[in-house]
């Protein structure tokens, strides 16, 4: 009783102060120093039609490569705690059928969500999409396949080939950038191209196409490594 | 309108509080983490905009104009890196229940008191 008090009072008070801001919150009319900024330069600079991933990609591209890090070590955490003991033996997983429909519906949606997924992070410069989203999407196509066969094992070579190639080229042409432009993560080493076409905002979509591969060979790992080991440990 | 997203936004926040307080399951624990991590993403979002003003990508609108036609990208940005580190956090959770639940046989919170004062 004296718990659900408490944690009615919490809510009250995180409430009230949540009340506070939203009475001082009174909209804004113009754009803030940093976002005009962003708005009046980055067409000019940065050549990509979506400003969102020109911050994200060129502007503040060492915070995205950081984010990019911890996702891997996110990936690499589960692979370490769910990691079985060299003589654990996994039991036969009681796996219920599948459906007809799931499995037949699955071939045919599984490449499309992948196409999708690619066009996302291929367009990511020109359209609301970039490297992070085209990547989830593909993972969740990875996912499908997964549901639909659930004894598929994940080669983890083949996804640990693909995450390490696209995040050893994505500080490449980081370092690149410094050699060919005007410094580390600049977009400038590739010419920026005609504004608002598929080949512009110069290394953008090269590094997005990185970020996209990177993203889903990660998320398709955490996937399989779950599913793999979700069997209970023979007691 | 934004108020309307904003008052969504810090309803989620709290019900997300709610649920990380409440539950027993964990589960449900982690869903609240997550329900709390959309709620906050909301918000942020939210004060990024600019009255009357569209997305921040110059399909339509010409470069010369986006100073005055776009809302504030900053925050969009931010919040693109939030929902990815997000992602990894719930991640790590669900494996750390599963592992959890693999050791006990439970979900339930109030069986795990190793670590309660």
């Amino acid at each position: 009783m004296i718990k659900k008090l408490l944690i009615v009072g919490l809510l009250a008070g995180v409430a009230f102060m949540f009340y506070g801001l939203l009475i001082s919150y009174n909209g804004t009319e113009t754009l803030t120093g940093l976002g005009s900024y962003y708005a009046q330069n980055g067409a000019r600079e940065v050549g990509a039609a979506n400003l969102v991933s020109s911050i994200v990609v060129t502007y503040r591209g060492l915070d995205t490569l950081g984010e990019v890090t911890i996702l891997f070590l996110a990936a690499a955490i589960i692979g370490f705690v769910l990691k079985l003991k060299k003589d654990e033996v996994l039991e036969a997983r009681p796996v219920r059928e599948t459906s007809e429909l799931l499995t037949s519906a699955s071939q045919v949606i599984v490449p499309v969500i992948f196409l999708v997924g690619v066009y996302i992070f291929i367009n990511g410069h020109l359209t609301p999409g970039g490297g992070f989203q085209g990547g989830a999407v593909i993972a969740s196509g990875v996912l499908l396949m997964l549901l639909a066969n659930p004894t598929m094992h994940i080669s983890h070579n083949i996804v640990a080939t693909i995450e390490s190639i696209s995040g050893i080229a994505f500080v490449a042409i980081g370092i690149l950038g410094i050699v060919l432009a005007g410094g580390f993560l600049d977009n400038r080493l590739l010419p920026l191209g005609e504004f608002g076409t598929l080949l512009s905002a110069g290394a953008i979509p090269l590094i997005y196409i990185f970020i996209g591969l990177k993203v889903g060979a990660e998320l398709s790992n955490i996937i399989g490594t779950i599913s793999y080991n979700q069997n209970e440990k023979p007691n | 309108m934004e108020y309307i997203i904003l008052i969504s936004g810090f309803l989620l926040v709290l019900i997300g509080l709610w649920g990380i307080l409440s539950q027993k399951n964990l589960i449900k624990i982690i869903l609240g983490f997550t329900v709390f991590n959309t709620g906050i993403n909301i918000v942020m979002v939210t004060v990024g905009y600019v009255k009357g003003k569209t997305a921040p990508i110059l399909d339509v609108i010409s470069p010369e104009e986006a100073l005055t036609s776009i809302v504030d990208p900053v925050p969009q940005a931010l919040v693109l890196t939030a929902i990815v580190i997000g992602l990894g956090v719930t991640a790590l959770m669900l494996v750390y229940a599963l592992k959890l639940y693999q050791d006990k046989k439970t979900l339930d919170i109030n069986n795990f008191k190793d670590l309660k004062w």
